[in-house]
């Protein structure tokens, strides 16, 4: 099947803006509008967009992991943030927090909230494109 | 505060994304359903001990006190169906070993089992309103792609109507949930039992609590909206069937189990009395419902139902007798039914089908099954001293002490049709001469993984029988703590104690 | 204004009802779509409407001002939507593969294919 060529140069284009935005979404999530989710719904229509735009194969290369493993992972990390309270003393799903001097953003406040959050991410890119893929086989 | 109330859980949910991680490996996803269900069953019984030794143990996620944040609450119920819900996941699991296929494996089967497993263990724990419905929702998930796994005619059919059905549940759970929060402002099960009494008119309440039986009732598979199960129960593999008849109807009557002991008490004229037409047609429309089939799951589905009927009418009697016989029910029904259905497995792998009219002559090559199906069966239909009978009889025993005749004899006839239903399928999967079409296969044994099960949860229907009294203690705890509910929102709600 | 959203959530049901009612799978799945909006919107109203109060906390205080609209309303209908998203795109590809299989659109053709 040949798609419009308009739509494959402007998926092409898209993706990496759009896959930065998820990241960006995801990383302001916790005191602003954004989070994993959203974050994730982004990064799974910039990946859907091309594989309307181009092909099957193609969308699973830009994806590189198999979806059921990222769905996995995604879950894995979620469940790590959990327990890190009952691991420090606190409560299961107790927010913990560090303040660390990364290199580039300069002082940061990061926490558990943020693991939780990039678990969700994953699970959201895991879920949605273990569906579109799966749909999308069925029809090709 | 304890951890091990979050175990349950927790243990599931990362079996379930180790198996996801693994889906490549056949290995290591069957070895993580067995340790993953194994290791759920035994902080089921640890859990179990801590509630023995210190009373009901609550969770707060996150560190936020009730009624703020989210908790989970491990009273005598909650963790008695923990428990079971350990025993069949475990028993599932092992019996899926030797059936699944690795088409089913890479579809994400086992991880899709422990998923399962931990949104029914959540709803079992939780204390909170709307976390239960993120549980049920969960377990729904979960339950719609197990039945769809397959991709077959009648699954897809049976699918259907089972997704249309628990959608239309769901969402009037959530109308119920709003209309909750909208009248009271809170929705931690302790904190809305407190307000709701605080009340002084109840007939809002009673319209909430009427959205929220019907969207129980629906899980539950009660009269009038049963159909659903019926039609889906029977298409997925053996072992599935096994896991949703003996748990997933059992989540909607904890749910009214939960809802209408603890919150929904001031207006039992109505709401309990409503509950008792429901159990008495359920009972009815499921018993005579199995008697028209001929295909070997599609009974013991109709079955399901009818059971059902007797859990429901436990709770609507509203004595701590009748309240102790459902609860008594509830947890022998979960190890019999899903018993039944692994053996329809097994006589489905000898034989090749599923229809009674194709089956038969088990007795002759497999003596030791048909006497491992009549132990279930006999126990189903209530024939001492089987775990059945004493449930049947604790339940009958409330009624006739509340003078409730009509009810009586609706239980009684729906256990003497219940006795039929099963001599039906003995007589044509075992006694009769194997149909000419049929291949007699002397020589073949279901897989060791599948018997095991089987023996297993035989031996434990025949022990409950036996020795009825710890479990009947245990019942009766369940049914104290219910009935009374000051104790479970003391222990949720410290401060509101005075 | 909490009349004029009662009405519209009332009027959701309604339609939803009607088109579950259909016998065609494909509308009972728009009438599922209506159900879990209508749902959520009745969130929404019951929990009291604050009228240009979001729930956000300015970034130097640690409360909200008095006034402001009820978050856990609002967190309840995300995570409704949430959930609601993830079973109606599986409800979806269900019947997206059930319609595959069994070659119709029609719940009273499917009477003989579970026996």
């Amino acid at each position: 099947m040949k798609t419009s060529m308009l739509l494959r140069v402007g998926a092409q284009l898209l993706l990496p803006l759009l896959m930065v935005l998820s990241v960006y979404l995801l990383v302001r999530g916790h005191n602003h509008p954004g989070g994993g989710f959203i974050g994730g719904l982004v990064a799974s229509a910039a990946i859907a967009l091309h594989l309307f735009a181009v092909d099957i194969r193609s969308a699973r290369g830009v994806l590189r992991a198999d979806p059921r493993t990222l769905l996995g992972a995604g879950l894995l990390i979620a469940l790590v943030a959990a327990v890190m309270g009952p691991l420090a003393g606190g409560a299961v799903f107790e927010g913990l927090w560090l303040d660390v001097n990364l290199p580039v953003v300069g002082k940061t406040h990061i926490g558990t909230p943020l693991l939780f959050d990039i678990g969700v991410y994953l699970v959201v890119i895991g879920a949605v494109l273990t569906m579109a893929l799966t749909l999308a086989e069925v029809e090709g | 505060m304890s951890y091990l109330v979050a175990a349950p859980v927790l243990i599931p949910m990362l079996a379930g994304a180790l198996s996801l991680v693994a889906w490549r490996s056949h290995m290591l996803q069957r070895a993580l359903a067995v340790l993953g269900t194994g290791a759920l069953l035994i902080s089921a019984i640890l859990l179990m001990i801590e509630v023995a030794n210190e009373g009901i143990q609550v969770t707060e996620f996150g560190g936020w006190p009730a009624p703020m944040g989210i908790v989970f609450v491990a009273d005598w119920l909650s963790v008695l169906m923990v428990l079971l819900t350990g025993i069949t996941g475990l028993a599932a699991a092992i019996f899926s070993l030797p059936g699944t296929t690795l088409r089913m494996e890479h579809a994400g089967y086992y991880a899709l089992l422990h998923v399962l497993l931990a949104g029914v263990a959540g709803a079992f724990l939780t204390g909170d309103v709307f976390n239960l419905y993120v549980w049920f929702e969960i377990m729904l998930l979960a339950s719609f792609a197990l039945l769809a796994m397959g991709g077959e005619r009648a699954q897809m059919a049976g699918a259907l109507k089972y997704v249309v059905l628990n959608l239309i549940s769901s969402a009037i759970f959530l109308t119920a949930i709003g209309l909750l929060y909208g009248l009271i402002g809170t929705l931690n099960m302790a904190d809305v039992a407190v307000k709701v009494a605080a009340l002084e008119s109840s007939d809002r309440v009673t319209v909430i609590a009427t959205l929220f039986m019907i969207a129980f009732g629906i899980k539950a598979a009660a009269f009038p909206l049963f159909f659903w199960l019926p039609a889906s129960y029977h298409t997925p593999p053996v072992a599935v069937s096994a896991l949703f008849a003996g748990l997933l109807t059992k989540v909607g009557v904890y749910a009214l189990y939960r809802f209408f002991t603890l919150i929904f008490t001031a207006d039992v004229g109505f709401t309990h009395e409503v509950l008792k037409w429901v159990a008495v047609f359920t009972m009815l429309s499921g018993v005579l419902g199995a008697a028209a089939q001929f295909e070997f799951r599609r009974i013991l589905s109709f079955h399901i139902i009818s059971q059902i009927g007797y859990m429901i009418l436990g709770l609507a009697l509203y004595t701590p007798l009748a309240v102790a016989g459902g609860v008594f029910y509830l947890a022998h029904h979960i190890i019999v039914k899903a018993n039944l259905f692994f053996i329809s497995g097994a006589t489905y792998h000898l034989r090749g089908s599923h229809d009674l009219s194709r089956l038969g002559g088990l007795w002759k090559t497999h003596p030791w099954l048909g006497v491992l199906f009549l132990i279930p069966a006999l126990s189903l239909a209530g024939v001492p001293p089987l775990s059945g009978f004493w449930a049947k009889f604790i339940v009958i025993k409330a009624g006739v002490a509340l003078d409730e005749w009509l009810v009586v004899a609706a239980a009684l006839l729906t256990g003497l049709l219940t006795l039929y239903s099963m001599m039906k399928i003995w007589m044509e999967v075992f006694w009769k001469a194997t149909p000419p079409e049929t291949a007699e296969l002397r020589g073949v044994r279901p897989p060791a993984a599948m018997t095991m099960v089987i023996v297993a949860l035989s031996v434990l229907t025949v022990l409950i029988g036996v020795i009825a009294e710890p479990v009947w203690q245990l019942a009766a705890a369940a049914a104290d703590q219910l009935l009374d509910p000051r104790a479970y929102i003391e222990a949720v709600l410290p401060e509101s104690a005075q | 204004m909490a009349v004029w959203l009662a009405i519209t959530v009332g009027g959701l049901y309604g339609c939803a009802f009607y088109m579950l009612m259909r016998r065609s799978i494909t509308k009972t799945l728009i009438g599922l779509i209506l159900l879990s909006n209508a749902a959520n919107l009745l969130i929404f109203v019951a929990a009291g409407l604050t009228e240009a109060q979001p729930a956000l906390i300015p970034a130097d205080s640690y409360l909200p001002e008095p006034g402001t609209a009820d978050p856990l309303a609002q967190a309840l209908i995300l995570t409704a939507i949430v959930i609601g998203f993830g079973v109606l795109a599986f409800a979806m590809a269900l019947i997206y593969r059930a319609h595959e299989v069994l070659h119709v659109d029609d719940f009273d053709a499917l009477k003989d294919a579970d026996e």
